[in-house]
């Protein structure tokens, strides 16, 4: 009789603990790579505060009377816009990884086949929090006060994760998508602009036209900011919260098969 | 005797091209086997099945006793792929690179570093052990490259042309490399546009083109098929091109090409050379240039298949 001389490191396939170890594994890499990268900390760190400092000093003033009160309105819209805009590095990365053979490296290791995107996710996942609380802490410094609790401390960075994961998927379909990086820049920016500008996060929908207004109201990016408001200034937290997590499930139903398909198909 | 890899009837379209158009091979345990071919003749896509990276269209391939397409854990658990399509992460040092490769294998972190470590000392690559890999040089990073497939110490080793676009000196350094890991008793599959490479590297050479396999052998069997060597002649007056290309005839016995005033020719017998010079001597024909030099992949291929190699997308 025959043996097959088979290697007992290998198992036939990955045991779910495994699979987290290495989704870990490589959302570790996605982070200890900031470090060598200075673009990302200014994108994670500088360009949030930036936003922050700008709006709230040259328009706060004009738009609610004081930077005091303009702080309170525009603050959750900044968090919002802040995580859609940081949502590009995941496309960016992502791109990277595809077009430069990091993929294939990682494909031909005995490794679980979803880790490299959940490590992408879950990476990403981790500096969306670090941005929500450098801008709330910062925030606070100007004179943002909570004055709820901290319960609606804990709720906001809960719904601003959950929707950061339902999102990331467009990032990972433009990602998956895009055949190089100046692309997946182009597509982000004609998608991000546009969704952040139209809503009531640095203006009350009150001030813009009619026709305008019917979109504000509807845009996933007022809606959030509406419920993250609620969360820290106080009002009715459940329409906009339900509401919102409504927009995060619409976006993952539609965008995560997608993004799935386009990624085994490009894999 | 056993074999490492064997493929029987590889076929992979993309759309209507044919990659590749039913390949069969085999790879003995602990040789190498060089894969030659030139650009768009189908290497990497059949690396690429072999290494579980895409399923083929028809046919099958067992790689160290386990089907690639059935049973592809089990073969990713014995390759370590280094090449043009698998890279590491420029934006990690060379040690992290390594560290993360470690862990997905499941080492402990202490032994991940461990073996990092080594790795670069290896590759003397320790002095850049902490420096982002996308500071290196291009050896520098094809060393890290392999050194990240060999982690977890395959018994297979895939090199998808491993010195393509280095230096000279880097494409040396590479070599000894690959000849200690033989050495180490690993199994090599090597694709490579250089008749030199597979000639140096290869116990066995396959040459493919247009996703077919078109003769394969010992380095020494395809050289005595084909001509190891290619004499050229250019005579100082063109007019004499056609005195020189009867005197090349007449000593190699083939008919030799002329192209661009200078007349080349096919050769396995050493003795030759000082033939047709003795030759040329008596006919009193001047000679400008006289060169014996090993064959480009373009002459193999010419004698191989009767044309020359295509650049994609542009017919010869």
């Amino acid at each position: 009789m025959t043996t097959l001389s088979v290697p007992s490191a290998v198992a036939s396939r990955v045991s779910p603990l495994t699979s987290l170890k290495n989704t870990a594994t490589l959302a570790w890499r996605s982070l200890v790579s900031i470090k060598h990268n200075p673009f990302e900390i200014i994108d994670l760190s500088i360009q949030p505060l930036m936003f922050l400092l700008l709006f709230t000093y040259t328009l706060g003033g004009a738009i609610a009377g004081s930077t005091d009160k303009y702080l309170a309105f525009a603050l959750p819209g900044i968090l919002v816009q802040n995580t859609i805009f940081a949502t590009m590095n995941i496309a960016l990365l992502l791109n990277n990884d595809l077009t430069k053979g990091v993929f294939d490296r990682l494909r031909s290791l005995p490794i679980s086949r979803w880790s490299p995107l959940a490590g992408r996710i879950l990476a990403d996942t981790v500096k969306q929090a670090w941005s929500v609380a450098l801008l709330l802490g910062f925030g606070m410094i100007l004179g943002f006060r909570v004055q709820t609790s901290f319960w609606g401390v804990l709720g906001t960075f809960g719904l601003m994760l959950v929707f950061c994961l339902c999102i990331a998927w467009v990032a990972v379909l433009v990602g998956v998508v895009a055949s190089a990086e100046d692309k997946v820049q182009i597509f982000m920016f004609s998608f991000m602009f546009p969704l952040t500008f139209t809503s009531n996060i640095f203006a009350p929908t009150s001030s813009m036209p009619g026709w305008l207004q019917s979109w504000v109201k509807i845009n996933p990016v007022t809606i959030l900011a509406d419920a993250v408001r609620a969360m820290l200034n106080g009002g009715d937290v459940a329409t906009p919260v339900l509401q919102s997590l409504g927009w995060a499930a619409a976006i993952l139903v539609i965008f995560a098969p997608l993004a799935v398909w386009r990624f085994k198909r490009r894999v | 005797m056993t074999n490492a890899i064997v493929a029987e009837g590889l076929v992979k379209h993309y759309g209507e091209t044919k990659a590749l158009d039913g390949v069969d091979l085999a790879v003995r345990t602990g040789s190498v086997l060089g894969v030659l071919g030139p650009n768009g003749a189908g290497k990497t896509t059949l690396v690429r099945i072999l290494a579980t990276l895409l399923r083929p269209d028809a046919g099958r391939a067992v790689v160290g006793g386990f089907d690639v397409v059935r049973q592809a854990h089990s073969v990713r658990g014995q390759i370590g792929l280094t090449g043009q399509y698998a890279s590491v992460d420029e934006s990690l040092t060379g040690v992290e690179n390594l560290l993360m490769i470690g862990r997905l294998l499941g080492l402990s972190r202490k032994d991940a570093k461990a073996r990092a470590r080594e790795l670069l000392a290896n590759f003397s690559l320790s002095d850049a052990a902490d420096r982002a890999a996308k500071t290196y040089s291009g050896g520098m990073r094809r060393r890290l490259d392999l050194a990240a497939s060999l982690v977890g110490r395959p018994r297979l080793l895939y090199l998808d042309e491993p010195t393509t676009g280095l230096d000279p000196r880097a494409r040396l350094e590479m070599w000894d490399i690959v000849r200690n890991l033989v050495a180490d008793g690993v199994t090599v599959l090597l694709t490579t546009q250089y008749l030199e490479e597979a000639d140096q590297l290869a116990d066995e050479i396959v040459v493919v083109d247009h996703g077919k396999v078109i003769a394969s052998g010992t380095p020494a069997e395809l050289k005595s098929r084909t001509g190891a060597q290619t004499l050229a002649v250019r005579p100082v007056d063109p007019a004499e091109l056609e005195i020189v290309a009867k005197v090349v005839a007449d000593v190699v016995r083939t008919t030799p090409e002329i192209a661009d005033s200078v007349v080349t020719a096919q050769v396995t017998d050493p003795a030759a050379l000082p033939a047709v010079v003795r030759r040329l001597d008596d006919a009193e024909v001047a000679v400008a240039e006289l060169t014996l030099r090993t064959s480009t992949l373009d002459e193999v291929f010419l004698s191989l298949t009767g044309h020359r190699t295509e650049q994609e997308g542009v017919p010869a």
